[in-house]
């Protein structure tokens, strides 16, 4: 007798009907409770009209929806993590790429260097803004004092504060510590195509660049659209780096739409504002990355 | 290629060129976490001293007598239990929904894309709506509701993981065990488990990562009695400059056991953080 998943059962196991939904039903709960939850939640808060004043929870409209459309500082703020988003990523992912072109051969010692190279990813991106902000330090630092010995007297560059410059600080720590998430991942994927095809096709005379695009660069990119799709959606999302070097400062300039909710949520307390930026947030991210998910085949 | 082929081409010269790309890069990468360390170590002198001061004149432990003496290093303590206990929680509850939705196909693909999207969301946007609830609760500021979080906003992380790892196990052993007369229940514990060993080892030890390195949960929903690390550390961002040797201590406090569990887990790094797109 075979069972519903094709595991044989033998026969009087009656109750094996609901086993499989004993299984899920606790996953499932609490999966709803960060996955339904706040997004219903959002949804009925930003009808009503709750500030830090006043507890209004009669049904308000949509005049929180309509704030929407007219916030400027929101859409800033979209604009903000959007630019952040296409600058690092393509940043990450060649200079990942590069790094894992250049320890794809042999050479020894290279599992030292890999082991070591790995760690800025797997620090708290906390506490990598902090370390970034002891760096980028105007005097004490030591990025100002490796300038200075370039440029052959004293520098006292203000990273984090001057307005030109509070974006490079951000990319440089961001890139420091994800380009080695994209350089592991596509080591490993390197590692994995077929030696024989691109043998061939420099025996058949293809050069370098040809052979990257035509044979290289489809196989990895299952494996690629993957890192691209984990670390675009951690920069959709990012908060920490930027909370510690800069909160989203000099004034809003580098405030992304997590910093904004945040300020708006638990420093403004305009909750139900803030419930209507949540759920459009949710909405708008569910629709993109079950998109994504589908196209990229990536639950099958 | 012979000896006589252009300097660049030449076989040594390439690997001496690499060699130096190598360490140039990984100088670059290593840098910051050297610096970070050395802080900790340093005396207030050596900190505020300009020109900087690339290496301590000795190693002293003040900076961290400090926080043991003030009683902030209890937020690794803090840190170490919801890490802990929620990584635990996830891990059973994650991977008997992972053996659910491989053996038997429940849900479906739908309920498979659902579950990983979940994975997706921004933190923030999440936190908000429950930060309302758990005011509701009374549950701000207390383990349950950090771990209730934390084990949820693990699930999706783990059962994608472990789906991977139980989808490679045999189907014969299971098959055998029932027909000796096992439970369901018994092939889990009994068969499943322990062939899964080695990924749930894997998968544990990088939702905890993901748990301790957690910054926004911890900062919304904690005040006094639960921060954790993370949160502590951005306490020294004060206008002075002078919390420096306790950012640098705090932190490195919070990062030594990073390093740690994932020097130990080389072999399953990619897998780990690839979300199982890399088979290693």
């Amino acid at each position: 007798m075979v069972g519903a998943g094709g595991v044989a059962t033998p026969a009087g196991h009656a109750p094996d009907r609901f086993f499989k939904y004993w299984l899920i039903i606790p996953a499932i709960f609490l999966l709803l409770l960060v996955g339904l939850f706040p997004l219903i939640y959002s949804l009925v808060v930003s009808f009503q009209n709750i500030t830090m004043m006043e507890v209004d929870t009669s049904f308000s409209g949509f005049i929180h929806y309509a704030q929407l459309f007219k916030d400027a500082r929101l859409w800033q703020a979209l604009f903000h993590t959007l630019l952040i988003t296409v600058i690092a990523l393509p940043l990450e992912l060649v200079l990942g790429l590069l790094m894992a072109q250049l320890f794809l051969e042999r050479m020894p010692g290279r599992q030292i260097f890999v082991s070591l190279l790995v760690l800025p990813t797997v620090i708290s991106p906390i506490v990598a803004g902090a370390t970034w902000r002891l760096m980028f330090d105007n005097r004490y630092g030591p990025i100002n004092q490796i300038i200075g010995w370039f440029a052959g007297e004293p520098m006292t560059i203000l990273w984090t504060v001057n307005p030109s410059l509070v974006y490079p600080s951000i990319f440089i720590c961001e890139v420091w510590q994800w380009t080695p998430f994209m350089f592991l991942i596509l080591l490993a994927a390197l590692s994995n195509v077929d030696k024989s095809l691109t043998e061939a096709a420099e025996i058949d005379g293809a050069g370098y660049w040809r052979i990257f695009f035509r044979i290289v660069l489809p196989s990895i990119w299952p494996v690629m659209a993957i890192a691209i799709l984990i670390r675009g959606l951690d920069l959709v999302r990012i908060f920490d780096v930027i909370w510690a070097l800069t909160q989203g400062g000099p004034g809003t300039m580098t405030e992304t739409i997590s910093i904004y909710t945040y300020v708006q949520g638990f420093q403004q307390f305009e909750t139900s504002y803030t419930a209507a930026i949540a759920f459009l947030v949710i909405a708008l991210l569910t629709v993109i990355v079950t998109w994504a998910i589908r196209r990229m085949g990536l639950a099958k | 290629m012979t000896p006589h082929a252009p300097f660049l081409r030449r076989p040594g010269t390439q690997l001496t060129l690499r060699y130096i790309v190598a360490i140039a890069l990984t100088l670059f990468f290593i840098f910051p976490v050297y610096w970070l360390f050395i802080i900790s170590f340093k005396t207030p002198d050596e900190i505020f001293a300009f020109p900087p001061v690339w290496y301590p004149e000795s190693i002293q432990f003040a900076n961290y007598r400090v926080l043991f003496k003030d009683g902030d290093a209890e937020t690794v303590w803090n840190s170490l239990i919801l890490a802990g206990v929620s990584t635990v929680i996830a891990m059973v509850l994650g991977t008997i929904c992972a053996y659910s939705l491989v053996r038997f196909k429940t849900g479906g693909e739908n309920l498979a894309v659902w579950i990983i999207s979940q994975r997706m969301m921004p933190p923030i946007a999440i936190a908000f709506p429950i930060f309302l609830l758990y005011v509701f609760f009374g549950w701000v500021d207390s383990f349950h509701g950090l771990i209730i979080l934390y084990t949820a906003f693990s699930l999706p992380y783990v059962i994608w993981m472990m789906r991977g790892y139980i989808e490679d196990l045999p189907l014969e052993l299971e098959e055998s065990a029932l027909v000796d007369g096992c439970t369901r229940w018994e092939v889990l514990w009994k068969v499943v488990f322990p062939m899964v060993r080695s990924g749930l080892f894997a998968t544990a030890v990088f939702t905890f990562v993901f748990a301790w390195n957690d910054f926004l949960f911890a900062l919304v929903l904690t005040r006094t009695e639960v921060i954790t690390y993370t949160v502590q550390v951005t306490h020294y961002f004060g206008g002075q400059s002078n919390f420096w040797a306790k950012i640098a201590a705090m932190s490195v406090l919070g990062t030594i056991p990073v390093f740690f569990t994932v020097a130990t887990l080389q072999r399953y790094l990619v897998r780990g953080i690839s979300m199982g797109a890399v088979k290693g």
